[in-house]
């Protein structure tokens, strides 16, 4: 008779090889490549943002001819804020949320393989345009009327709209396996005020995605129109107006850098506490504030367009919510501030980049406040000053934590400890360089260097600013670097991970690292906020049947629960592996590529075959009845 | 309470010696107070374009907010920091540390997160409003419009009293709010001169107001601050305040036609313009070429820079300009010139004629 | 002894997972989730399009539609309309015969949901476009661009509604679902009632504002 481990390892367990890597379905899996695939899109933005400022170490240099250049900068912030942000925490959320919540997969497991293989497949859709010298030329954010085929004829504004309505499929079917799976897979007993602060954070960045994604994809597809067919939304001589782009653009904009930094808080939010040695103070207080800055960060776009010349009321009001939005930002900072005080700091490198992430988030969420001053940010926009800003933000905001993520979680993950040493040197490096390029920034910017240039004229007082920035960045990227060969060593030669290396209190502590196929061998039942900390019994995973443990060993089962309570519900059969979500990535692909070329044929048989795709994905197996 | 005695066995297990210091909170703020010292007292040249060093009433303004909004600011960050050394100093204390609700934990929350934060916004959001109502203020007092149009990658300026059109340098009378009305040819620009005024957008299909006033005469650098392409960090202009009567004598030279050149060379010169491609865009009133794709040249040899503020208005320059402007400004609409060294110089004595 | 272990067994109260269903359907179930949120994604990216036509439309100016474009006529969109609600009914209707076990009627309904909104479909394609394209284009100008942008992608949608509708015959045909299986079919549903409310912002904002 096998035991419980055996059966469920026959029923979960996923073999070797590349057909196996097309197919899967284990969130492990899928949030492990997110992972490298996420951070590999990083190492070439960085390298992207190397390239820049060597050419901006002094005046008048000119290693790229500004053509290059504007590609490269476009190309810079377009890799970070789409293809790499997003997809990594990505990576941290499916890796870790079904493990917090205590189940054994995503609610739509074949959704979350699809959802990775778009984001590949977009992301070299994207790539590919640098094959033909045109990648996306007009910045990140595209400001018609530059994007329209009046002023940039070729492809390249056609590769940044069709990649990101391609990539936008993924990031939407990815938030809404999250937030299927936050409310209706939780271990019984894990009602919704015992959820991990990280999950929380998982759950608001995912509805944000929901409600701000669609005011992009309108956006991009208004200008593909626009773009192909010659429509008229972003036209002026034809009634369209250019300011239309802008606030579609940026009603996605801002929620999507309120989405980059929610799973960073959570990350924090669970840091801290076990670094710390007790509980986060304020629980139910930090909660709210990462759902009301969702929420208050669909109310502020406008303050992106504070330059336009729009109508000084309606300004009032967005700046005045610019101002207020800063409020549950301070809450959570105080939260973790008060943690720090109450507990005893272990400072191991998740906390030494959590300690990191305190001190730089709050001096770029200062230079933010500045800007909801509209006579202020009237100067200071579209300069410097503003890159700096969020710099400090996306760097210190959520790269750092992310870096705090890695360490924290990748003995989890792979089984293996990383070195001490060689983090905490990392963080130095880090953390002295990434100041270094960006402080003289807020400097450079209010002595009137604008930004997205591709040289400057000597004697303006920018050049000596500029230097110490480029040693800094060559310092920022060494210091990720050590981390990345940290990685790698332990891969290599690192330490066995124990179950629970730093003493954590979630879910994903009370298994084994790396965790089993099937996460746990019993499904736990939880009673409290803190399970490991609280339930002994918890240990490897192995809940007693006495102590509500569940194996749900008899196919490729978990539960169904309540939203509230964590109640269960109904057990649910998963799906195995599956070819259709790759197959229905590559048929997307083939129409993608067909409407950028204008072969229209192609694109129908691209059509055609991802219906046929998602024909076969449907297609009942075996049995006839409903599951 | 089994559990509590788990996370103290594994909390005990992490411990291998007292935290290491205040460093990160020390170097921080070592950081940012020198940075501050060297931004106070940086001495950057005379035309850096500094917003922090206004010339008129509409920057001075925003940089007395700026210095109270860096004060605000550096207080609460010295407040967090002081936060996290308590802390890092607290970690060495013996004993265990407490699990359950600490007192003064939720107070500190609310108060340092919300009401006092709440208090310092609510007083930065009125102070804003004030500002923007005092910056709002001088447009019904302004004394006279001038048209400004952004084009990829030079700006034009139209004036309407006397009528004058002239390219890249604005010349405005001191002591007045003037009004500047903003439009594009093409696509977003932005017209930025930081040590006067705040930018404003220049929307294709739209008209954008604002106005600009410099206390003391003196010459105040602007750039293009909207990216707008290939040439968008070489799109640069120069606003000239002069004292009145320096400025109507200007403005009323800027209305006259080119007087007919007097000196052989210039006449030559002028033969070289009107056949070759430079009258195909360039207007030089009096004269028979009025095409408005270019710069107006009709006194060229008045301004200080050439193409757009990236090259002086020297002979070498202006020549380099002419034969080689991709060279310059890759990408500019301004195609190279195939001269003799004869053609090219009648030329340049023309155009240094055009006072 | 033997007594006692036996008493322990038969007291011992049955697992979870023996107790539990092993399907659910409607709010009970995760997919059934999954489609509320499509729903909401889309909302939200017709949303953005009917904010667009209203900026637009108040940025240009007193005349609406501008360019000499007649304001749209009313009865051939009413009578499509109405063609379309209508559909909603039996859609409605072969949820409630499947709730009850009645697959017959189930098929019946969706088959009359599917011939309707085919109709609504053929007569926007085949009536209503050709009649709108001989006075204006999409390249027009932006109201000719509003107009197709919009109502095209409610037809796609629509479009997508009928494919589903179809596949959801085909399931009820191959005997899947009965009184305790049926949440594909409240997906349906759920979603071509969608359909049916966003054709009511659809109308409302292109047909109806312009004429008042």
């Amino acid at each position: 008779m096998a035991t419980i481990a055996e059966r469920l390892e026959t029923v979960w367990g996923e073999g070797p090889g590349l057909g196996t890597s097309l197919k899967t379905v284990d969130h492990k899996k899928l949030g492990m490549k997110y992972l490298y695939t996420g951070l590999l899109f990083f190492v070439i933005g960085g390298i992207q943002s190397l390239i820049l400022r060597a050419q901006l170490t002094a005046a008048n240099l000119e290693i790229l001819d500004p053509e290059a250049y504007n590609q490269m900068f476009t190309m810079h912030g377009t890799t970070m804020m789409f293809l790499f942000v997003v997809p990594t925490l990505s990576g941290f959320g499916n890796f870790f949320v079904p493990l917090m919540i205590g189940t054994r997969d995503m609610a739509f497991p074949r959704l979350n393989a699809f959802g990775y293989w778009i984001f590949l497949a977009a992301g070299l859709f994207m790539y590919s345009s640098f094959l033909v010298g045109k990648a996306p030329n007009n910045g990140w954010f595209n400001n018609a009327p530059l994007a329209n085929s009046e002023f940039t004829p070729g492809l390249n504004i056609d590769f940044y709209a069709l990649g990101l309505i391609f990539l936008g499929i993924s990031t939407t079917a990815g938030a809404i396996n999250f937030i299927v799976t936050i409310l209706k897979m939780r271990a019984p007993g894990m009602s919704i005020n015992r959820m991990p602060i990280f999950v929380w954070g998982e759950l608001a960045f995912a509805f944000s995605i929901v409600f701000a994604q669609p005011a992009l994809t309108a956006a991009l597809v208004m200008l593909e129109l626009d773009r192909k067919f010659g429509f008229a939304f972003f036209d002026p001589s034809k009634g369209g107006d250019v300011i239309l782009w802008q606030h579609l653009f940026w009603i996605f904009g801002h929620p999507w850098v309120y989405i980059l930094i929610l799973p960073a808080f959570g990350i924090v939010s669970m840091i801290i506490p076990t670094f710390c040695g007790r509980p986060i103070i304020g629980y139910t207080w930090v909660v709210v504030a990462e759902m009301a800055t969702a929420v208050i960060g669909f109310g502020v776009w406008v303050h992106h367009m504070f330059a336009t010349g729009l109508p000084q009321v309606a300004m009032s009001f967005i700046s005045a919510a610019s101002f207020m939005v800063t409020l549950p930002s301070g809450t959570q900072t105080f939260a973790w501030l008060a943690t720090l005080v109450a507990g005893k700091i272990k400072l191991k490198t998740p906390m030494l980049f959590s300690l990191g992430f305190i001190v730089l988030f709050v001096v770029g969420g200062l230079s933010g406040v500045m800007f909801a001053s509209i006579p202020f940010d009237q100067q200071t926009t579209d300069t410097y000053f503003v890159v700096a800003h969020f710099h400090y933000i996306i760097v210190g905001g959520v790269i750092f934590p992310l870096f705090a993520g890695l360490y924290y979680w990748l003995p989890k993950m792979t089984g293996k400890m990383l070195d001490e040493r060689w983090g905490k040197t990392s963080f130095w490096v880090m953390f002295v360089g990434f100041n270094l390029v960006f402080f003289p920034m807020h400097i450079t910017g209010l002595l009137g260097q604008p930004r997205r240039t591709y040289t400057y004229l000597p004697g303006l007082g920018w050049d000596i600013w500029n230097a110490i920035e480029t040693v800094g960045a060559f310092m920022l990227a060494f210091g990720i670097l050590l981390t990345f060969v940290n990685w790698y060593r332990s891969a290599r030669r690192g330490e066995a991970a124990p179950d629970n290396p730093w003493g954590g209190d979630t879910l994903e502590w009370a298994t084994t690292s790396p965790p089993p196929h099937y996460n746990f061998e019993m499904v736990p039942t939880v009673r409290s906020l803190h399970p490991v900390w609280d339930q002994d019994e918890l240990s490897h995973g192995r809940q007693s049947p006495e102590r509500g443990g569940h194996p749900l060993a008899d196919g490729h089962e978990t539960f169904a629960s309540s939203m509230l309570d964590g109640r269960p519900q109904a057990v649910m059969e998963m799906p195995h592996e599956s070819p259709w979500p790759v197959l229905l990535t590559l048929a997307l692909t083939v129409m993608f590529y067909g409407v950028l070329l204008d072969a229209y044929a192609l694109a129908a048989a691209g059509v055609a075959a991802s219906g046929a795709a998602m024909m076969g994905w449907f297609w009942p197996k075996g049995e006839t009845q409903e599951t | 309470m089994g559990g509590v005695e788990t996370r103290h066995r594994a909390q005990r297990a992490l411990e291998r010696r007292p935290c290491g210091g205040a460093g990160p909170a020390k170097k921080a703020m070592g950081f940012a107070a020198v940075t501050i010292a060297v931004v106070a007292s940086s001495c950057a040249p005379e035309d850096a374009p500094s917003t922090l060093d206004p010339r008129g009433p509409g920057a001075a303004r925003i940089a007395g907010t700026w210095w109270l909004m860096l004060g605000i600011s550096t207080v609460v960050f010295l407040i967090v920091l002081g936060f996290m050394a308590v802390a890092l100093v607290r970690s060495r204390r013996a004993g265990p540390v407490p699990q359950g609700d600490v007192r003064w934990g939720e107070p500190v929350v609310i108060v340092g997160g919300v009401v006092i934060p709440a208090i310092i916004l609510t007083a930065m959001f009125v102070v804003s409003l004030r500002d923007m109502a005092a910056l709002s203020a001088p447009m019904g007092d302004t004394t006279m419009t001038i048209a400004v149009e952004g084009h990829d990658w030079w700006w034009e300026a139209t004036y309407s009293d006397p009528a004058a059109t002239t390219a890249n340098e604005i010349h405005i009378p001191v002591g007045q709010p003037v009004e500047l009305e903003l439009t594009t040819d093409d696509v977003l620009h932005s017209f930025w001169v930081p040590q006067l005024q705040a930018k404003t957008d220049m929307i294709s299909g739209k008209v954008n107001r604002m106005w600009i006033e410099a206390d003391e005469p003196g010459r105040f650098r602007g750039q293009c601050a909207e990216y707008c392409g290939l040439q968008h960090a070489k799109m640069i202009f120069y606003v000239v305040a002069q004292r009145e009567d320096d400025f109507e004598a200007w403005l009323a030279n800027e209305a006259k036609e080119a007087a007919d050149p007097a000196d052989p060379g210039a006449v030559a010169g002028e033969e070289v313009f009107m056949n070759e491609t430079c009258a195909g865009c360039h207007a030089i009133r009096g004269t028979d070429a009025d095409a408005q794709l270019g710069p107006d040249l009709t006194h060229l040899a008045a301004r200080a820079t050439i193409a757009a503020g990236v090259l002086d208005n020297t002979r070498a320059d202006l020549a380099e300009w002419i034969v080689d402007p991709q060279g310059v400004k890759d990408g500019a609409s301004m195609p190279p010139s195939e001269l003799s060294a004869q053609e090219l110089d009648d030329l340049l004595d023309y155009l240094e004629s055009l006072e | 002894m033997t007594t006692t272990t036996q008493a322990t067994r038969t007291a011992a109260p049955r697992p979870l997972e023996e107790t539990l269903p092993r399907h659910m359907n409607g709010p009970a179930s995760p997919g059934w989730w999954g489609m509320v949120m499509l729903i909401a994604t889309e909302a939200m990216l017709f949303a953005a399009l009917v904010a667009s036509y209203f900026f637009l439309r108040f940025q240009s100016g007193p005349v609406w539609p501008p360019g000499g474009i007649p304001k749209p006529t009313l009865e051939l969109p009413l009578i499509m309309s109405v063609i379309l609600w209508s559909s909603s009914v039996p859609v409605h209707l072969g949820e409630k015969a499947i709730k009850r076990g009645d697959v017959g009627k189930l098929k019946l309904y969706l088959a009359l949901g599917f011939v309707l909104g085919a109709v609504f479909l053929g007569m926007q394609l085949g009536i209503e476009y050709p009649e709108k394209l001989a006075e204006f284009t999409p390249t027009t100008n932006v109201y000719g661009s509003l107009f197709f942008t919009l109502t095209g992608f409610h037809g796609l949608h629509v479009a997508g509604g009928l494919m589903i509708n179809l596949w959801t015959q085909m399931r009820a045909w191959q005997g899947a679902f009965d009184e305790h299986r049926h949440v594909t079919v409240q997906n349906f549903t759920m979603y071509w009632h969608f359909v049916d409310a966003v054709w009511i912002a659809v109308l409302s904002t292109i047909y109806l504002s312009p004429n008042i």
